[in-house]
């Protein structure tokens, strides 16, 4: 039971229902879709990249409510980040992800509420399918992202 | 005394005798987060009875040897012990032979033989094949591939609202064109059993042989192959409590021996040269390379251990448990029940609002309860509800209805978590 607090905390159904830069961005200049096979869960991520930096990003789709929560704190952490810090926020993402350890992530911020996520291997592709789509759109590739 | 579907009469399992098929099966006494059990997944897969168990370990113990093969005492054995499953199987669903049983590693081997060797030489551009709206990815896929290949097209008869095969569209779609119709027994994402007797009678009227997925049927259904006087019956063994990578393809004698072989190889040959090879005679023409002889030999005990029980007597302890689980389960505040077929069996198909699958597949999980969450194989079923995925409960012989109230218990937690 207590896994199971720790995996749907507070701010976790507070993303899941009222999820943050939910639409398309009609100024986006990257997008990609994200399919997980597992479970049929899809979105599209939409950037705006301007000189190295994600001015603005959203999100578009529907799934559980790990990988709607996850989507939605990850367009309200990236934002304004430079896209060459994205790859080691993953990292670090994925790391606690699936990792169980109580070593805190002070470097991901709001991000931290996932870390329950660890305990759920079966959840982890829900949490990631966000950030494995984000990565395409920056890629530009035009074949669906996927949790595979 | 309780009126199955079928109209026969029937004693319904006692709780003693559900006790005592239990004890049948080891993994049951397992713990999942410190809870006991409650497997609810069996239209993905069923657990394996100890008497399964110990004829694949006495086989590697004892018995292990190529089949077909050798002179020495093993190999006879292996082959004696092989031969005799395929005749269980064969009297399981009334074949008038073992040689028109056919080892595949599942129904979908199966489906993909019938799909290349039966189809794909009869096929011409605008040829078409019939299947439903409610079909699992498996009696979906081949058809497309065979349909490229040819250039024939798929034609899908449609379900109605409660998840109901419509037979007038099924007779609308029967067509000059229509040279196959393959179709599911009872569909894995609603429980829905369709009405294949009045299709093959129907489709056997205008000449149109007839394919059925018995992949989930097999095991909940009466299946009498001569008396439903269908073509093909492709089932899987691991769905009826036999082990997984070993199916059934059931042909007719007739049709099996004009089909060119699906694969080439050892056992299916009956003399080699380089100018010409001569096929084997059948079964084995479709048996190309070492089999899976244990596989083969376990779905022969678990054939002998639903035989023992009766699958009646099955159907009708699955029946009760579905009509409690339905009873139940919609007193749920948000929860739907999807698939609401008159005729159905075995499986509760249901969303719940506000909640994805994926996260009441968890909460369930958390206490023991094993269910599938997700679009089951089945994503058209889904499109054709307008649903991204379902959560499943399916029961199998040793559920309980004890069982079905800790389901209940679950979803109530699941409901309470994602109110707050």
């Amino acid at each position: 039971m207590s896994d199971l607090r720790e995996l749907y905390q507070d701010v976790i159904f507070d993303h899941y229902k009222k999820p943050r830069n939910c639409h398309v961005l009609d100024c986006a200049n990257h997008q990609a879709d994200g399919f997980n096979p597992l479970c049929g869960d899809q979105l599209t991520v939409y950037l705006k990249v301007e000189h190295g930096v994600i001015t603005d990003l959203s999100f578009k789709g529907s799934g559980c409510a790990i990988s709607t929560a996850s989507a939605s704190l990850m367009t309200e952490a990236l934002k304004g980040k430079k896209i060459d810090e994205v790859e080691d926020l993953f990292e670090d993402f994925h790391h606690m992800v699936t990792t169980p350890e109580d070593a805190p992530h002070p470097e991901l911020g709001k991000l931290e509420v996932l870390a329950g996520v660890s305990e759920f291997p079966a959840r982890v592709k829900c949490a990631t399918l966000a950030w494995h789509t984000l990565q395409a759109a920056l890629k530009n590739q035009n074949q669906p992202a996927t949790t595979e | 005394m309780r009126s199955e579907s079928n109209k026969v009469l029937r004693e319904a399992a006692t709780p003693a005798d559900v006790a005592r098929w239990r004890d049948d099966f080891p993994i049951l006494q397992e713990t999942i987060s410190g809870e006991p059990l409650v497997y609810l997944d069996n239209a993905a897969t069923t657990q394996k009875p100890q008497s399964v168990l110990a004829a694949e370990a006495d086989y590697y113990r004892h018995t292990n040897a190529n089949v077909h093969r050798g002179v020495h005492t093993l190999s006879q054995r292996a082959t004696d012990q092989y031969e005799a499953a395929r005749g269980k199987i064969a009297r399981f669903i009334n074949a008038a032979g073992s040689n028109e049983i056919i080892y595949v590693r599942g129904a979908t081997e199966a489906i993909n033989l019938v799909a290349q060797s039966f189809a794909r030489p009869r096929l011409k551009p605008g040829d078409e094949i019939l299947i439903s709206a409610m079909e699992h990815h498996s009696n979906i896929v081949p058809w497309q591939m065979v349909c490229e290949q040819t250039g024939a097209l798929l034609k899908v008869v449609t379900i109605n609202d409660a998840g109901e095969f419509e037979f007038e569209s099924f007779e609308r779609l029967l067509g000059p064109r229509t040279r196959l119709v393959a179709l599911t027994h009872l569909s894995n994402a609603l429980g829905s059993i369709v009405p294949i007797e009045r299709v093959i009678e129907l489709a056997h009227s205008s000449g149109v042989p007839v394919l059925i997925d018995g992949a989930q049927a097999i095991a909940h259904l009466t299946v009498d192959v001569r008396a439903l006087d269908c073509d093909f019956y492709a089932f899987s063994g691991h769905k009826i409590y036999g082990p997984t990578g070993i199916g059934v393809l059931y042909g007719k004698a007739a049709l099996l021996d004009a089909m060119p072989p699906y694969q080439g190889g050892g056992d299916m040959i009956r003399t080699v040269t380089f100018e010409k090879t001569e096929y084997n005679e059948l079964p084995y023409k479709f048996e190309a390379g070492t089999p899976n002889i244990a596989g083969a030999i376990g779905l022969g005990a678990a054939l002998d251990y639903v035989g023992a029980i009766g699958i009646a007597t099955i159907a009708a302890h699955e029946r009760d448990l579905l009509d409690y689980a339905t009873r139940e389960v919609s007193a749920i505040p948000g929860l739907t029940i999807v698939g609401s077929a008159r005729d159905k069996a075995s499986i509760l198909s249901f969303t719940l609002a506000g909640t994805h699958p994926h996260d009441i597949g968890t909460i369930l999980d958390h206490r023991g309860v094993a269910i599938r969450a997700g679009h089951h194989c089945a994503m058209p079923v889904m499109q054709r509800f307008g649903l991204s995925g379902t959560a499943r409960a399916s029961f199998a012989l040793y559920n309980t209805r004890a069982e079905v109230d800790t389901l209940v218990a679950a979803l109530h937690q699941v409901t309470e978590i994602f109110q707050r």
